[in-house]
């Protein structure tokens, strides 16, 4: 008995000795970190984005020389809005850094001569007071150098940190630098660089012209724009970034802020790898990942089908409207086994109703009612039920919206034939047709109106916005749906 | 006739005006303040003094370095101007090509500009008096509190390339001074009395009453974070540094 206790005893200590001796281990890593030797001296390779440096591989520890310059510049938000942004590099994010742990990084931050303000960097890879903040601090038309070893593998912010230091973030002053792991990150096919920020204008959201930096909104956070590398449509159409099927995508993804976090979502992928936070802990099969603001994530995943896969911040308004909207176009062989496309196209009726038929010819005798109501009467009645039923689609002046539902306004299909038109609200319609020379290719559900009502509102439609002035009486309505 | 005549003595009397306004001064009324830094204990007393109307000219500079060829672009000693020094005048007394006269001078060191006012029989402002003064907009003496008056000033410091303005072509101020917002940043004797250590946020536990950026809560001015960009301008600078954004004007003080 005593013997088991001994050996109890024995076993146990002994995992407590090696638990003890673990965690001085990860100390001991840390530092040799600060003792790797360096060898040599490079020039940094600094890129804009959406594009990143080549990959550190597994080059030896180096004295890694950046030289960055700071310019304040007007440029554009969105179609018709400049803005004046504060940037590091020229662009907004800032140029991407690319070193790897060891290496003896000296910076240098030049402030053009023709700018107004005094900037400085605090990088969140930096160990030391302010990130560098402290010792980078520099009039324009002057320049700082500092150095620092990089101690810690991650992928980092790094922000501007003078008075006011909100503002300075919310002028574009951010960026990324990362910082590779011994022997580098694993091979991808692609890599890009992503950094989203929050913009307030004194002016509302796509208000037009110069728009000046709005203090009390950023107090509020209440931004005017949440974009994808600076402003609206950065990453968008003919600047989408892009990849082949079949290949890996690693995105460099930041969020600078200055308020709002990120909630960082590919439509159409799943992301196979995310470094969390930008650190080494890996999670998978992650569908959205969030990024605080002054954060990073570093996103991996295949692009196994074609098709254009849009960037969003899940927080989902700012994605449509405020302009956090991004494209991955990806080309190459479709998989039907993975995604088959649509397979079947049809209109659906809740009640169960057959696909619309198109009335034919043979007219039968209808009984005529006499119960109809005053025209000013009419077309009320019909403006209400146009409002709760016809608005979404054809909107309010009976505009239509372009290239998908046609207008009513003034509209030549429309007033060339009332019985096309009531039978198009009975029955629904699919199919081409070409208003005002215009060709509309869209679906119209069948409405489920009672025959008054469907008179008053097209009593309505044809009594505005400069169409015919047509009555639609009741007993039209009833002749038409009698006629099929 | 009459009318000729009247023409005449008006047109003489702009250009007078126009010549000798540009080293006119005017009397400030001192006064206490409350600095954006300050606490109700830390009133600020300004006595009376006059102020320059207009910052120092490109042309006013010439005839100074004229005068004075120590301050001349190849004869000034490194010790007190950095190499940007007059940087794009085209020899030591000829303005470059797109400089105009009537600009304010930019790119002198606090050396320069301290010794020009000396040259003049007066001084650069404290701190103090040049934030007293610019506290005014057109009608009253303090409006930090009015929304666009400090709209004024921040719409200024996203602007770029102002330094190629003229005189006057700003606003005149409650003590009829022009320019102190919308042109150019000036030197003051005692830029660096308030110490920037160059991260702001730091300055929040050092007990010298400056208050940047994040700390902003503490000061007694909210919403005045332009006065905060100019506390930043002002820690970034060194006395022998000359910067294209930067000039000066100078005060004198009221003989009682």
């Amino acid at each position: 008995m005593k013997l088991l206790k001994t050996v109890y005893l024995l076993v146990a200590s002994s995992l407590l000795l090696s638990s003890c001796k673990s965690e001085p281990k990860k100390e001991i890593a840390m530092a040799d970190n600060s003792s790797i030797y360096i060898k040599g001296t490079i020039d940094a390779e600094l890129t804009s984005p959406p594009f990143v440096p080549a990959p550190v591989g597994n080059r030896t520890a180096k004295k890694l020389l950046i030289d960055m310059e700071i310019l304040e510049k007007e440029g554009t938000m969105t179609d018709g809005v400049q803005y004046v942004y504060w940037t590091f590099g020229g662009s907004v994010p800032g140029s991407f850094i690319r070193a790897r742990v060891g290496d003896e990084i000296e910076f240098t931050l030049s402030n053009h001569p023709d700018n107004k303000l005094p900037h400085n960097i605090d990088m969140h890879a930096v160990t030391g007071p302010g990130g560098g903040a402290t010792s980078s601090f520099v009039a324009p038309g002057h320049k700082k150098t500092f150095s620092f070893k990089a101690l810690n593998p991650g992928l980092f912010v790094y922000h501007c940190a003078t008075a006011p230091v909100g503002m300075h973030i919310a002028n574009g002053m951010y960026g990324l630098i990362l910082i590779e792991p011994e022997g580098g990150l694993p091979k991808v096919d692609k890599e890009y660089y992503i950094m989203q920020g929050d913009f307030y204008t004194k002016g509302a959201t796509d208000e037009k012209g110069l728009q000046a930096f709005d203090m009390t909104k950023a107090i509020k956070e209440d931004a005017d724009y949440v974009v994808f590398n600076g402003k609206v449509g950065a990453l968008t159409g003919d600047n989408a970034i892009t990849a082949n099927v079949g290949e890996t995508v690693r995105l460099f993804v930041g969020n600078g802020g200055p308020n709002l976090t990120s909630s960082f979502h590919v439509i159409g992928e799943i992301f196979d790898k995310v470094h969390i936070e930008g650190g080494s802990m890996i999670n998978e099969n992650v569908q959205t990942t969030s990024i605080p603001s002054g954060g990073a994530a570093i996103v991996e995943f295949k692009v196994e089908v074609p098709g254009t896969f849009i960037i969003v911040d899940h927080a989902i308004f700012r994605a449509f409207n405020k302009g956090a909207l991004g494209m991955l176009k990806v080309t190459g062989e479709e998989n039907k086994k993975l995604y088959s496309g649509v397979k079947q196209e049809g209109i659906y009726h809740p009640e169960g109703g057959t696909i619309q038929t198109m009335p034919n010819n043979d007219k039968k005798k209808v009984a005529v009612s006499n119960v109809e109501k005053p025209l000013a009467k009419k077309i009320a009645d019909g403006k209400q039920i146009y409002m709760t039923t016809c608005f979404a689609c054809h909107q309010a002046e009976g505009q239509g919206i372009p290239n998908a539902f046609p207008p009513l306004a003034k509209s030549d299909y429309l007033n060339a034939d009332v019985k096309r038109a009531v039978g198009i609200v009975l029955h629904g319609k699919t199919g081409e047709i070409t208003v005002n020379g215009k060709k509309y290719n869209s679906v119209m559900t069948r409405q489920t109106l009672t025959e008054e009502e469907v008179a008053d509102v097209l009593t309505y439609v044809y009594n505005s916005w400069g169409n015919n002035k047509t009555n639609v009486s009741v007993n039209t309505v009833k002749e038409v749906k009698n006629s099929h | 006739m009459k009318t000729i005549l009247r023409l005449t003595i008006c047109l003489f009397l702009l250009n007078a005006t126009y010549t000798s306004c540009q080293s006119k001064m005017v009397q400030i009324n001192g006064g206490e303040y409350l600095p954006l830094y300050g606490r109700d204990s830390l009133n600020v007393k300004i006595d009376d003094f006059l102020m320059d109307v207009y910052p120092v000219t490109n042309k006013e500079y010439v005839a100074f370095v004229k005068k004075y060829p120590k301050w001349q672009r190849s004869k000034v000693i490194k010790l007190f101007a950095d190499e940007s020094y007059l940087r794009e005048w085209k020899s030591d007394t000829i303005l470059g090509e797109n400089q105009k006269e009537n600009s304010p001078i930019t790119q002198v060191s606090w050396f320069a500009a301290k010794d020009y006012c000396e040259y003049q029989g007066k001084r650069l402002p404290t701190v103090d008096e040049w934030e007293y003064v610019a506290m005014a907009n057109k009608t009253i003496p303090d409006a930090r509190r009015e929304e666009a008056y400090n709209q004024f000033i921040l719409s200024w410091y996203e602007k770029p390339k102002t330094f190629n303005q003229t005189i006057g072509s700003t606003f005149k101020n409650y003590w009829n001074v022009y320019d102190l917002h919308g042109l150019v940043w000036e030197w003051t004797i005692d830029f660096n009395s308030v110490l920037v250590s160059g991260e702001s946020r730091k300055d929040v536990d050092t007990d010298n009453n400056l208050f940047c950026g994040s700390a902003a809560v503490n000061a007694t001015d909210l919403m005045n974070y332009a006065a905060f960009m100019r506390y930043a301008i002002r820690g970034s600078l060194k006395a022998k540094y000359t910067i294209k954004n930067l000039g000066f004007r100078c005060v004198k003080d009221t003989k009682k």
